[in-house]
């Protein structure tokens, strides 16, 4: 409730029209519901984006912002581009969902996960790599999103036959 | 029977680590085979995990997670003896699940 009070603060801040205000109210208060909606199912369209900002904008819609506080562990250099073991741990309160995005891939968002109450914010798993590129981690925490990024060497590509 | 699910989920005090190890070709839909043909895309979709009859994690995935999945996560809340319900599907609807108990 706060965020979404704060959201349409920045927006007032920004020079929105305060006429505007109550549409912009209801015009969250419709996404957020949606989103809650669609929660449950495949995010099929985030995982088509050619893009990272596209990808986040499917998947949440909305942008992160960079935090020391989202931890990635990746390796500086990936032998073999097919297998690379990527770890995401937060120390954020409140973390909902974890993603992870590799910019250089055909399909930039390589996974999404959910993360409810009393599952503790962090995940390892195995991507693979087109080529050297950043790695995003997204972490949605109290409704807001943070990142920390990092680039990543591949000697030898995963997805070229 | 052999289930393509291996899941290892050990207690300790308050908390549950889960690894789990999938069985599945995941393919990308842009490596080619020895003919010079694209192997279609073949991929888990969700990876669901559930224990005492709630989600505790869902993992989306696209085809750029590597061949045979790893993932590693913990939770709190499990305890020895209590089931893990593990289930994924993938992109051509085919799907498996798995029970295992917390060591």
């Amino acid at each position: 409730m706060n965020n979404e009070i704060d959201k349409t603060r920045r927006l007032i801040l920004q020079g929105a029209a305060v006429v505007a205000l109550a549409g912009i109210g209801v015009r969250f208060g419709l996404t957020q519901a949606l989103a809650a909606a669609a929660n449950d199912k495949y995010p099929e369209e985030a995982f088509k984006q050619k893009s990272g900002d596209d990808a986040i904008k499917s998947l949440y819609g909305k942008t992160a912002e960079t935090s020391d506080k989202v931890k990635l562990d990746a390796p500086e250099i990936a032998e073999n581009g097919a297998v690379v073991p990527i770890s995401v741990s937060s120390s954020l309160p409140g973390v909902t969902s974890i993603s992870i995005l590799v910019t250089e891939n055909p399909f930039t968002l390589a996974a999404s996960y959910k993360i409810p109450e009393g599952t503790m914010a962090s995940v390892s798993n195995r991507l693979k790599m087109a080529k050297t590129s950043n790695v995003i981690a997204i972490v949605e925490a109290g409704g807001k999103l943070y990142s920390a990024s990092k680039e990543v060497k591949v000697t030898v590509g995963g997805c070229g036959g | 029977m052999a289930s393509t699910i291996r899941v290892r989920a050990t207690s300790s005090g308050d908390t549950t680590e889960v690894q789990a190890l999938i069985q599945h070709p995941m393919d990308s839909g842009f490596v080619k085979d020895a003919k010079g043909e694209l192997i279609p895309p073949h991929f888990i979709q969700e990876v669901t995990f559930e224990h005492d009859g709630k989600k505790i994690f869902v993992a989306d995935w696209g085809p750029a997670v590597s061949k045979d999945p790893y993932l590693k996560f913990a939770f709190k809340g499990g305890k020895k003896g209590d089931e893990l319900k593990i289930s994924w599907t993938d992109n051509k609807g085919s799907s498996d699940q798995t029970t295992a108990k917390i060591q």
